[in-house]
């Protein structure tokens, strides 16, 4: 910038006013970031003496069998909730979009879930797995439902995208529903004139002029899918046999209490890397998608 | 908005959207489903839990409320929902406050000055970091200062959400004009004045969203409390179920009792203003 023009009397105020917020943010945020690479490079325990290991934990990370599994998991959570989570929630937005009876209703009684905390939605739906299914399985006969999906390291995982998904919905749909909205009604019209009905008016008119909101609930869904914590907590704790440790997870129980405050504290650093790299990847990915009106 | 039936010939759309109706009200039932359930569980006695469905999902004998008076005494439920509503009051109206003057001292300069951009960038790629990543130093941190404790717990917060809510403010303010500024300036008003005279009231719309998006994620936030009030006795109402999950053993009428305990409150808050919610929550996600 051209240093010339000097800052007024009221920039400077406002610089003044500002940057005590600034430094609360940068104590509380920018700093255990740094810090969190600090321990990354030492073998510290979370208590004790520690000392410096250079960039060994960050070339474990990657040889390490736990470490390696919690990504496959996550990755495999994220990747299947964004997809069936958007699938879903844009189907019941074209639905609740529609001329239908008790719009408003329907619309309130769909968004519950998301209000609702994670780890009590788990609990709840945790007795569903133990209990309620395998119930449902011996009376009905259905071999696979007679022992929870819980305890089975095939599909534990599954149990937790439909629980991640039943929360997730909610969000997703209530946006797409916002940019349905977006679509004023003469493009349909113009389009009605061309002939494009049902799947075509879909392709063609509707999805481009909501890839915006499909970008937002795509980056959110995978963003909030790739932290998924509470329900772990709640359903399976990372197991059976580690079958469904999140990175967030990994990184809690081992980090806090696992005396490998260091080596996860390197994993937890890249775990921040890789968060930003999807990120930005589908905004700038998705963002050329965009149409304008 | 409306009259969507126009594009689809009316007979043939009028019966497509009887058929979506009820598909969407078939549909509900998987949101009322468990929630069903945990209002019968909670309810009933344990002898009447047998191993069927019927057990688990038919009417209980007797509606008793004894599951929930012992619920309440088994997670000290007053002194974990006081706590919640403390944490979560305080990080609202700290949020409001602290945000809404930071996105007004950034949204205002940052068109001229190429510092209020980047303290710009610098707040809102906050955003990508997961409190997970910040999490053991933040445990030791706040250790060390001895604010291991609520008041640490809402700091987090209000450090935690500053990046959204900045982005979020600074955003709206495009919708207040600078003439109002210039105008309180000629009256002879400071900034300071000027922000909680003019600006401050001016965006009420976008107090509204941020305060139901941080209410929301603070009320039902487990990790935080979790990691940073670990040695303290407090509970927060989600952080009570975690933590006394080994208390509740087998008797999961007294959990399920617990359960809808913890939910109650935010049910009634969405009940009550469900539509400032679900606004909320889409001007926080499309913005």
């Amino acid at each position: 910038m051209i240093k010339k023009d000097a800052w007024s009397k009221n920039e400077k105020i406002f610089l003044g006013l500002l940057i005590p917020i600034l430094l609360l943010f940068f104590c509380f945020n920018t700093l255990p970031l740094l810090k969190g690479f600090y321990y990354g490079l030492t073998n510290f325990r979370g208590y004790g003496n520690y000392d410096f290991v250079g960039l060994r934990n960050f070339a474990d990370l990657f040889h390490d069998v736990r470490v390696g599994k919690s990504y496959l998991f996550t990755f495999k959570y994220a990747i299947v909730m964004t997809i069936a989570v958007n699938l879903i929630s844009l189907v019941l937005a074209l639905g609740l979009n529609s001329e239908i009876k008790g719009k408003n209703t329907l619309r309130g009684v769909y968004f519950v879930p998301n209000i609702l905390g994670g780890l009590v939605v788990g609990y709840i739906f945790s007795f569903i797995f133990t209990y309620i299914l395998p119930a449902i399985g011996a009376a009905t006969g259905i071999e696979f439902l007679s022992n929870s999906l819980l305890g089975s390291t095939r599909w534990a995982w599954v149990a937790i995208v439909i629980v991640g998904a039943w929360q997730g919905i909610a969000m997703n749909t209530i946006i797409y529903i916002s940019g349905l909205q977006t679509v004023p009604e003469d493009v349909y019209e113009a389009g009605m004139l061309d002939g494009s009905t049902g799947w075509r008016k879909f392709k063609d008119i509707t999805l481009p002029l909501i890839m915006p909101f499909v970008t937002i609930n795509l980056v959110l869904c995978m963003k909030n899918a790739m932290m998924v914590f509470d329900q772990i907590m709640a359903l399976t704790k990372g197991g059976p046999s580690q079958s469904t440790e999140s990175i967030s997870y990994l990184i809690y129980n081992n980090g806090m209490s696992g005396g490998q405050f260091g080596f996860q504290s390197a994993n937890a650093f890249v775990f921040f890397i890789v968060i930003v790299a999807i990120s930005l990847f589908q905004m700038t990915v998705l963002g050329s998608k965009e149409e304008q009106l | 908005m409306s009259k969507v039936t126009l594009n689809q010939g009316a007979v043939g759309g009028k019966l497509a959207n009887r058929v979506i109706n009820i598909l969407l009200v078939l549909g509900c039932l998987t949101i009322a489903f468990p929630l069903y359930m945990t209002v019968i569980i909670a309810f009933k006695k344990p002898s009447e839990m047998t191993n069927d469905v019927a057990g688990a999902l038919g009417f209980p004998q007797a509606w008793s409320f004894d599951n929930f008076a012992e619920a309440m005494r088994v997670t000290d439920f007053w002194h974990s929902l006081a706590n919640s509503f403390l944490l979560t009051g305080a990080t609202v109206v700290l949020c409001i406050i602290l945000h809404s003057m930071a996105g007004y001292l950034i949204g205002r300069k940052m068109a001229k000055r190429k510092a209020f951009k980047a303290f710009y960038y610098y707040l809102v790629s906050g955003m990508f970091v997961p409190f997970a990543v910040l999490m053991m130093p933040l445990v030791k941190q706040t250790a060390q200062l001895g604010i291991a404790n609520r008041f640490g717990v809402i700091l987090l917060y209000v450090v935690f959400f500053m990046p959204m809510n900045v982005l979020l403010y600074s955003g709206y303010l495009t919708n207040i004009p600078t003439a109002l500024d210039e105008a309180s300036c000629v009256d002879g008003a400071g900034v300071w004045q000027t922000f909680w005279n003019i600006i401050f009231p001016n965006m009420k719309p976008m107090h509204a969203t941020v305060a139901v998006l941080t209410a929301m994620s603070t009320w039902n936030d487990v990790m935080t409390p979790l990691v940073i009030m670990s040695g303290t006795d407090q509970n927060t109402l989600p952080l009570a179920q975690l933590n006394f999950q080994t208390q509740f053993g087998t008797n999961y009428n007294l959990a399920f009792a617990s359960y809808l305990l913890a939910l109650l409150p935010i049910l009634i808050f969405y009940i009550v203003c469900q539509k400032q919610i679900i606004n909320g929550v889409v001007n926080g996600a499309v913005k």
